[in-house]
């Protein structure tokens, strides 16, 4: 039987059990009219007995399907001819794949003898065993809870502790899901960088100052050494980040003061799911918006007023990264202002203030953390920001404060560095995951400072 | 025609809805009469029993009607408030006095549907006029909030903030002295002279709502309104601000929002009575609560309704 089959059917008997155990727990007591007597609700003695049908049987399930592979495997393998026995790992690992592969019908590398048609046979055979004794594990397993919480089942039975504390479980499972992800993708990282240091000296691709990545992959292939310097990988991104903050940290406040303290109900229900939409723009759509329409007009603009401008510069890239925070800047900063007690405002007008000196002399004041927070996020998301710096800005890196040159970012070192085909021990290669550690390093210390000064600003009134 | 007789149909209703009254009228019971309270049959008149009039009337309020989009919140309202006199303004929840009395520095003007019809006079100009700038309103009629309000800022800006914006003091000291007298008058000095730099927000309750009266009386208001001020504070608090209001109607007339008649007797010299919108009577404290005239008044401040 198909695992998948084993799951529907554990989902039908645990409505069934579902129904029995309630009903079992008020036929206890007497019938529908009598749950009072009941410790619970009749509905978690149905809870409790459905899950005693499908937890141990689902951990039975899923533990099988992880290890059976192994075990078949380690059988088909025993059964195999000893000449086959003495091959190495990496060769055995190979006749494993191919023998897996006959067995479902798949291409096959080498020639089929007698041996293999026999293993992939006793594969098969192995297999269509091991599923049907699982089958029968299974549903036995589900039978078997399933009569021990209905014998289980007493008036007395806590079973609304017991059903609260199983969902309990799964929400922690639920939230450590996030956690285990996060520690996974750090060590990862990690590793693969101090890989990179050890090629690399650290001082060196901290305070280098010249990026140039190109290597010889192979050691038959014609290549430079290569330079690992990061600096001007940073002062790229903080130079395209800067532009962008320029662009949409006042234009992204003037937005929010308007839609929350000016603007009649009417405009602010037309304007706020509009720059939900710019928003929801793909970073994509404006990278090429950035490469196609901006950057000429950049370099037109500065070229007549006599500056020289390189067709993908920085400042076409800011710009439209600006525009694209916009709507990040004004709706925390219009959730900072509107957070703000009503009570404040009020004051501030009872005392004759204007509009304006209640939102500059009271209002900002009282929200000012919950902007700076904002604005912080804000920044982690402009230098995380990869497609449209490639489209827009260019790949070299150059160290310059210059905006109307092109630059180029962390993170798009990163893509250019892993696309292709790659050598996993080059230093060309691990330096992406080095670049990706200190990426990750500093949008951390962003968010960290961001969230606190957040919270902060959340005791302030109380 | 028909739209008196909805308005009235609507106050039945809501009339009974807020007692619990069982005999709730039918939908075509329309009639001046509302159902009263357990049961009798009150008359809610259109004119206003006692004497909305006073001799040194300072601000006065004719035929004031307030909207709230469809919702007729305040219904042919006229009330005379006199010089260094406290009005107080009682009725059960609902009932317009906060309303009214934030019509009276145009509060209102901030809700977007709020529309304000009649005239309001403050010392013989029309507030409503399209000549009055609000925001100077508000300086001359101040106001006091239910739940105390200092901004998120130290005590000495709190009370510096009012003179600051409208430009009252030349230079620092000058600032100093109305802060320090405020703080005086409002009897919060000597609690806090010696922490002026710490946040507002620090202090008690009791201490916050003395701020922000301190904060009102330092741009020299001629009026101050008071919304509820004392119904978040403690007993002892609340007679400290009442004390507090005695002294200051010496220079200043004050029409205080009150749910506690106990409070409208003590501090007032008037007392407005106000039910579902219309001013029901207005008369001198003492005559208000030893023999009301309406009978409305007499349930509510006999603790029948309310």
């Amino acid at each position: 039987m198909q695992s998948t089959t084993l799951i529907l059917l554990l989902g039908f008997f645990s409505i069934g059990a579902f129904y029995l155990g309630r009903g079992h727990s008020l036929s206890l007591v007497g019938g529908p009219g009598k749950g009072m007597a009941l410790h619970s609700l009749p509905g978690y003695y149905g809870y409790f007995v459905a899950i005693w049908v499908v937890l141990p049987a689902l951990t039975l399930l899923l533990g099988w399907v992880l290890i059976e592979p192994k075990i078949v495997t380690a059988l088909v393998v025993s059964g195999l001819p000893d000449s086959y026995q003495s091959l190495s790992a990496g060769e055995l690992n190979l006749l494993v794949n191919n023998i897996r592969n006959l067995a479902s019908g798949d291409v096959v590398s080498i020639a089929i003898d007698e041996n293999l048609r026999g293993a992939a046979d006793s594969f098969n055979d192995y297999l269509a065993k091991s599923r049907q004794l699982l089958a029968v594990l299974v549903i036995g397993l589900a039978a078997l809870g399933g009569a021990f919480a209905w014998r289980k089942i007493h008036p007395d039975l806590r079973a609304r502790n017991k059903v609260e504390g199983v969902v309990r479980w799964a929400l922690i499972g639920a939230s450590s899901i996030a956690v285990f992800t996060t520690i996974g993708i750090v060590l990862s990282v990690l590793f693969e960088a101090l890989m990179f240091f050890q090629k690399v000296p650290a001082t060196e691709f901290l305070f280098g100052t010249t990026w140039s990545p190109q290597t010889a992959i192979r050691a038959d292939q014609v290549g430079s050494s290569g330079s690992f310097g990061a600096v001007p990988l940073f002062a790229g991104t903080m130079l395209i980040t800067g532009i962008a903050m320029f662009v949409s940290v006042p234009v992204g406040l003037m937005t929010a003061i308007y839609l929350a303290e000016y603007s009649t109900s009417r405009i602010r229900g037309i304007a706020k799911p509009l720059l939900e939409i710019l928003a929801g723009i793909p970073t994509v759509v404006y990278g090429f918006f950035a490469a196609l329409t901006v950057a000429p007009w950049v370099r037109k603009a500065g070229e007549s007023a006599g500056f020289e401008v390189a067709s993908e510069s920085a400042l076409a890239a800011g710009l439209v990264m600006g525009i694209m925070i916009i709507p990040l800047v004004s709706s925390l900063t219009d959730d900072a202002i509107n957070a703000v007690p009503a009570s404040m405002r009020d004051g501030a007008l009872g005392l004759g203030s204007t509009r304006s000196e209640t939102m500059t002399k009271v209002i900002i004041p009282a929200a000012l953390p919950g902007i700076v927070g904002g604005i912080l996020l804000a920044v982690s998301r402009a230098i995380g920001e990869t497609m449209i710096v490639v489209m827009a800005a260019g790949l070299a890196a150059n160290l310059t404060a210059n905006p109307f040159e092109a630059v180029t970012t962390v993170t798009v070192q990163i893509v250019t560095l892993l696309v292709g085909d790659q050598e996993f021990d080059s230093a060309k290669t691990l330096a992406a995951f080095a670049l990706g550690l200190m990426l990750f390093v500093v949008t951390l210390i962003l968010n960290v400072i961001g969230l606190h000064v957040v919270r902060k600003y959340r005791e302030q009134y109380e | 025609m028909v739209a008196i007789e909805q308005d009235r149909k609507v106050t039945q209703l809501k009339t009974a809805a807020m007692t619990e009254t069982t005999d709730t009228p039918t939908e075509h019971h329309v009639d001046l009469a509302v159902p009263g309270y357990h049961g009798q049959e009150v008359e809610l008149g259109r004119e206003t029993v006692g004497n909305v009039r006073c001799d040194n009337a300072f601000m006065v309020a004719e035929n004031v009607n307030v909207y709230y989009g469809d919702n007729h919140a305040i219904r042919d309202v006229t009330l005379e408030i006199g010089k260094k006199q406290v009005v107080a303004l009682i009725g059960p929840s609902g009932c317009g006095k906060s309303t009214f009395l934030r019509c009276l520095n145009r509060m209102n003007d901030t809700i977007e549907t709020a529309r304000v019809t009649g005239n309001i006079l403050l010392d013989g100009t029309d507030i409503y006029s399209k000549q009055q700038d609000p925001v100077a309103l508000r300086a001359r009629v101040g106001i006091v909030f239910q739940k105390p309000n200092p901004f998120p800022k130290s005590i000495y800006d709190n009370v510096a903030y009012g003179p600051r914006i409208h430009g009252l003091a030349g230079d620092r000291s000058e600032l100093d002295g109305i802060v320090h007298s405020s703080l005086e008058r409002a009897g919060l000095l000597k609690e806090v002279k010696d922490r002026l730099e710490e946040p507002g927000t620090s202090l008690s309750g009791g201490q916050q709502q003395r701020l922000c009266i301190a904060r009102t009386i330092a741009v020299n208001p001629e009026v101050i309104l008071m919304d509820e001020p004392c119904s978040a504070l403690d007993p002892i608090a609340t007679a400290r601000i009442e004390d507090l209001m005695d002294e200051l109607c010496e220079d200043y007339a004050i029409v205080i929002v009150t749910h506690s008649m106990q409070q409208a007797a003590r501090v007032s010299r008037r007392v407005a009575y106000f039910h579902l919108g219309y001013l029901v009577e207005v008369d001198d404290t003492d005559k208000v609560f030893t023999n009301p005239q309406h009978k409305l008044t007499e349930d509510y401040i006999t603790g029948r309704i309310g």
